[in-house]
């Protein structure tokens, strides 16, 4: 066994983990995180896209134990942020999800690209989502739920 | 797809580190980012009964400007690079490397130093550092040691690192405002490997002239000295390129022969116009 200590969600969490246990499996087994979807499990499919310290991550191949003293955002932890609730309603207006297993992740990689850049065109939106796989939508709302919200924080 | 049991420690200095690794007698291994070791160790095509994670060494985080070159410690990853963090004396190259690496979320994570101690031979790093003339610093229990990016990357997965050494830092030779440089990777999807990769770097001030390719197909990066006074004053054609890769690295197939020919042909293009 090792100590972990982490925030998670604003929550301080400190216990003892099986060394080998990686950060998805920390969230969803030891904190009931269920929101962080497994899909691949090797750093290809997106759906298990954390914040580490504000930064996606992949939390299917990270190991919890790295994750010592860091601040962890899951999809269930982004409560009023601004920027997460106009994305929030983009996708929802945009038709950006249909089951919702990529979504988590979709979320938490749009944060990341609308907050880094200022402007993006549709192929630059679409070469920054290369990384998160979606089942269902084709793609094309998710695409434009990232511009209107880089348009919005333009305005 | 979990990884087996096994020992983490996480020590904030290289000293302490060293001291793991050779007591683990070939058992305990680095992990820095973890995007190639972890998947590998779920996979079980890598194994591990310890690991060194060298994430809390501040010290391999460092970029630093010295002088003639800069010093990126092992343990910067891609997305600073991309950033810009390195300052930049390369005219934007180290950016457009590390920027075409993988996914943002993977780039957050993945480091320099783990990119050129794996050993991919479709990974980016080792062929612009190559390019570059960079040089590794290696640390292990009897002192450092340090080396050209060319003699360190041995072979497909293979370096010149022990397994109780330490990869600590790349020194890249500043170049001067004349560089130029193209760096071409040809794939079919954003963020995926490169079926073929390749560089030319030219700074007429400092003299550095190279060409290099890389990819699974080539078995890593590769020169091609063949190439390289071509880039400073000869001709070159598609039948001299594809003359170079047949004599460089043997016979491939047509399409390998090809896309090799076709990234090499744009590099140089680019960096001669
Ligand atoms: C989906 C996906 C796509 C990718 N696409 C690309 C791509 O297009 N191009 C590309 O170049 N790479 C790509 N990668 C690989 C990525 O760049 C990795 O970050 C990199 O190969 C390994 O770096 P790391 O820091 O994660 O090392 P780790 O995975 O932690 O370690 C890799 C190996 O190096 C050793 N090691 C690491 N650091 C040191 C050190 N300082 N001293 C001694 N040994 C050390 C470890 O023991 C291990 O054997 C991709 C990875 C994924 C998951
Ligand atoms: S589950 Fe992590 S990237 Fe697919
Ligand atoms: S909404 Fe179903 S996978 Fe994306």
């Amino acid at each position: 066994m090792t100590t972990l200590s982490l925030t998670v969600n604003g929550r301080q969490v400190s216990t003892e983990i099986d060394p080998r246990l990686n950060l998805a499996d920390f969230l969803r087994e030891r904190l009931s995180l269920k929101g962080t979807h497994l899909g691949c499990e090797h750093g290809a499919c997106g759906a298990c896209t954390v914040l580490m310290d504000g930064m996606p991550i992949r939390s299917c191949i990270t190991m919890a134990a790295s994750c010592d003293g860091v601040e962890i955002t899951t999809v269930e932890g982004y409560d009023d942020n601004k920027l997460m609730s106009r994305l929030r309603r983009a996708f929802r207006e945009e038709h950006a999800l249909q089951c919702g297993y990529c979504t988590p992740g979709m979320l938490a990689t749009a944060y990341d690209i609308v907050s880094r850049l200022d402007r993006a065109d549709e192929n630059e939106i679409r070469a920054a989502l290369a990384g998160c796989v979606c089942r269902c939508t084709g793609y094309r709302g998710i695409v434009r739920a990232i511009e209107r919200c880089i348009a919005e924080k333009n305005a | 797809m979990k990884a087996p049991a096994l020992e983490f420690h996480r020590p904030d200095t290289v000293q302490a580190a060293l001291a793991i690794l050779a007591e683990g007698d070939g058992a305990a291994r680095v992990l820095a980012g973890g995007q190639s070791l972890v998947p590998m160790l779920n996979l079980r095509v890598a194994f591990a009964e310890t690991l060194v994670d060298i994430g809390a060494i501040q010290e391999l985080a460092a970029i630093e400007d010295a002088g003639n070159h800069v010093r990126l410690g092992a343990s910067v990853s891609h997305a600073r690079i991309e950033d810009g963090q390195t300052g930049d004396y390369f005219g934007g190259m180290l950016g457009h490397v590390a920027g075409n690496i993988a996914y943002r979320a993977i780039r957050n994570r993945g480091t320099i130093g783990g990119s050129l101690a794996h050993a991919d031979p479709a990974a980016d790093w080792p062929v612009a550092m190559i390019a570059l003339g960079a040089n590794v610093e290696i640390a292990g229990s009897n002192g450092s040691r340090k080396l050209p990016v060319d003699e360190f990357m041995v072979d497909v997965f293979t370096t010149a690192l022990q397994e109780d050494e330490i990869l600590t830092a790349i020194c890249i030779p500043k170049a001067s405002p004349k560089l130029r440089w193209s760096f071409q990777k040809m794939r079919k999807k954003a963020g995926a490997f490169g079926e073929a990769i390749a560089a030319a770097v030219h700074d007429p001030e400092s003299g550095l002239c190279r060409v290099v390719a890389g990819s699974s197909a080539i078995g890593g990066p590769q020169r091609f000295t063949l190439l390289e006074t071509a880039l400073q004053d000869g001709d070159v054609d598609d039948d001299a390129i594809r003359d170079a890769v047949t004599r460089t690295i043997g016979s491939l197939g047509r399409y390998e022969t090809q896309i090799h020919t076709v990234c090499l042909r744009r590099a140089i293009e680019e960096v001669r116009t």
